[in-house]
């Protein structure tokens, strides 16, 4: 998509942040229509720009791993929003059988080495991803994607340290939405300039405005062609979470005041506005793109709310290769034991 | 056939680690002085010779970070060794063994495996007190998800290593840092039987079920137990997941007494779950009580006489297995 000319690259921008806000606001419909498999939903809105600008330079053979906030970034890089959604209402057409959900979203073929619901979790297994990039001698660039309370946890550091000492081609995105469930970053940091971290490690570090699509592709564009040639970077880019924690959280520790302020730094906005005044697009062809996203994410709820739920069969399956010594159902094992 | 060979615990890890590693280029070894230094305990010197720095990487002390690698590397493609220098330290890593390489297979529906293998080791023998000392094996065997081996024998490092290296899921093995200089002969033919269990003295009167070191003293225990008349069976579990309860419930229906040995403290254990097995198992067949002889619910202590106190010796065997026959 980086390659394409500018007009399509920024239509492309537009689209892919419009299915992401698109996708989350019909999650959290879900959820209050009590479709959603549990309450631990996540939504990445304010945050699009993040997912789209990144992924926008990956593709075949890359891969990542994604925070607990991962729809959007998986969304973008190429997923079934159908089969995200299942995942989600815990269908067995979802992308892991209904058995991971929202937190816990991965795909083998498009490079999802899953998103995580243990903060900083995923992050060092792009340290292994990359060290197979090396052995196999490809140009993949493995990816984590992560939170700025996520930029607190140890292994982060492990992970950042390894990816320089070994010249892996590794890049870290701490999506910087403000805010670890409640707390702000000021509470949480000392020090939040997260990008001087990285330089401390002799990563290449950058900063992005999240609140514009385009700036973010940009700068994360010349850090993954610099990881894939092994210079391994850090980018930190800043948007607001838009709403909770969590699907269940008002948010009570901030005021109306900031969020009416933190979501002005709206990329989806912006991009629809740079098209119509650039002329790239007419109001009119922007709304065509609307409705074409919102008949596709439409859909994608009408698909999970027809999935079926997983057969109790399911249950002790996948807990180790299919042939191998499975667990015992505890009945089972009762049954055993009394027939004796 | 050639000549039997002695070997080395050691050296026959260190084989198996360079057969493999000759048979599979996909596999490489992630760890702290794994490269250079050859490993703490010396099992990994001079493959960085002979396989060279890209395939023995030696890692920053970051225990966390590398065994998330080896998950990573494990999902992409590799078949990584990461080797903790200690069990002890495994607290610092167990996030990426629990809930990362033993949950990704389920939790996304059976896409992804993990094939990764963490070789450490454990257990006391040479006063590294508190924190070098410990059997963590419950904590492993207590996670689904996870296989785990323990070998006692020179050719069960061998064997169950090498099998240990083909298998799809995340496995753990734990040597004994007791039994590295223990020699053996070493059949490198010998089939790896992966999860069964094995009778490796046969007895009449009473079971001793147990793996890794303690095997070497139930079978000194066994011995001497014999000349007073009394024929124990011993049973070496050699992994304990997946773990044999055929083998130790069929012994114990034969001998009708259980006695359970392990290096591993006592509460919520390996020998609580073993005992657990029997009385459901072998419920039936049981004359007395299932015992069990197993380490003490303390900090292992350094001096070195308080070290062999708070794990079962060959002499707390026997006494346990007189008593346990009313002699
Ligand atoms: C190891 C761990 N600690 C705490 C939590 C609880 N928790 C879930 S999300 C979250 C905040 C994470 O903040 P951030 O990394 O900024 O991601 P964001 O939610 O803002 O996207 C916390 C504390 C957890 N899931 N895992
Ligand atoms: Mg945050």
């Amino acid at each position: 998509m980086n390659d394409a000319p500018r007009n399509s690259r920024s239509t492309e921008y537009y689209r892919q942040l419009l299915r992401v806000r698109t996708f989350e606001e019909r999650v959290g419909e879900l959820f209050v229509r009590g479709g959603t498999a549990g309450s631990m939903l996540h939504l990445s809105i304010g945050e699009e720009a993040a997912a789209v600008g990144v992924t926008a330079h990956m593709g075949d053979g890359d891969s990542f791993t994604t925070h607990h906030r991962g729809h959007g970034i998986f969304l973008a890089r190429g997923a079934d929003p159908n089969r995200m959604m299942a995942e989600i209402a815990g269908a067995e057409s979802g992308y892991c059988a209904g058995k991971g959900g929202s937190m816990h979203i991965a795909d083998r073929e498009l490079g999802h080495l899953g998103a995580n619901a243990i903060v900083g979790g995923g992050i060092p297994a792009v340290i292994g991803a990359g060290l197979s990039a090396r052995h196999f001698k490809s140009n993949a660039v493995s990816v984590a994607f992560f939170g700025d309370g996520a930029a607190q946890q140890g292994v982060l550091y492990e992970s950042m340290n390894m990816a320089a000492l070994w010249s892996l081609p590794c890049l870290f995105v701490c999506i910087n939405n403000q805010y670890g469930m409640g707390t702000k970053i000021d509470r949480s940091a000392a020090r939040t300039e997260f990008e001087d971290r990285a330089t401390a490690f002799g990563l290449r570090g950058a900063r992005a405005d999240g609140g514009d699509v385009e700036k973010v592709a940009e700068v994360a564009g010349e850090l993954i062609e610099a990881a894939r040639a092994g210079a391994a970077g850090f980018l930190v880019v800043d948007c607001y979470r838009f709403h909770g924690h969590a699907r269940m959280d008002k948010s009570p520790y901030r005021d109306d005041a900031e969020e009416t302020e933190g979501r002005k730094t709206d990329p989806l906005a912006l991009q629809r506005r740079r098209l119509i005044e650039d002329a790239l697009l007419s109001e009119s062809q922007c709304d065509e793109i609307a409705e074409s996203v919102t008949e596709e994410m439409d859909a994608a709820v009408d698909f999970a709310i027809k999935g079926r739920q997983p057969a109790q069969d399911a249950l002790f399956q996948d807990v180790y290769a299919p042939g191998q010594p499975a667990p015992e159902p505890v009945d089972q094992r009762i049954a055993k034991v009394l027939a004796e | 056939m050639s000549e039997p060979i002695e070997f080395t615990y050691r050296d026959a890890l260190r084989l198996a680690l360079r057969d493999a590693m000759t048979a599979d280029s996909s596999i490489i070894v992630i760890g702290e002085e794994v490269g250079l230094y050859g490993g703490a305990y010396g099992v990994t010197k001079g493959l960085i010779d002979d396989f060279g720095p890209e395939r023995l990487i030696d890692t920053p002390i970051s225990e966390a970070g590398l065994v998330g690698a080896a998950v990573g590397a494990a999902m992409t493609g590799l078949r990584p060794v990461a080797e903790l220098m200690y069990v002890d330290f495994i607290g610092l890593a167990m996030d990426q063994i629990a809930n990362q390489a033993a949950k990704i297979r389920y939790m996304f529906g059976g896409q992804i495996g993990v094939p990764m293998l963490l070789r450490t080791q454990g257990g006391t023998g040479r006063s590294g007190a508190a924190q070098h000392s410990q059997s963590l094996e419950a904590w492993i065997m207590h996670t689904p998800g996870l296989r785990l081996a323990m070998p006692a024998t020179v050719t069960d490092a061998y064997v169950l290593l090498r099998h240990a290296l083909t298998l799809p899921d995340p496995t753990v093995f734990i040597e004994h840092k007791a039994l590295y200089t223990q020699k053996g002969i070493l059949d490198r033919e010998q089939p790896a039987d992966w999860g069964q269990a094995k009778v490796l003295r046969a007895g009449s009167d009473l079971t001793i079920v147990t793996y890794s070191r303690m095997v070497h003293f139930a079978l000194e225990a066994a011995g001497s137990l014999a000349d007073d008349g009394i024929d124990a069976e011993v049973i070496d579990l050699r992994t304990l997941n997946p773990l044999d309860r055929e083998t130790i419930v069929a012994s114990v229906a034969k001998t009708g007494r259980a006695l359970v040995v392990t290096e591993d403290t006592l509460t919520a254990g390996v020998s609580a779950e073993i005992a657990a097995i029997l009385q459901e198992e072998a419920f039936d067949w049981l004359e007395e009580p299932v015992i069990r002889l197993a380490g003490e619910d303390i900090p292992i202590p350094v001096a070195p006489e308080l070290e062999a106190g708070s794990i079962p010796s060959p002499a707390r065997i026997i006494s346990t297995a007189r008593k346990l026959m009313r002699r």
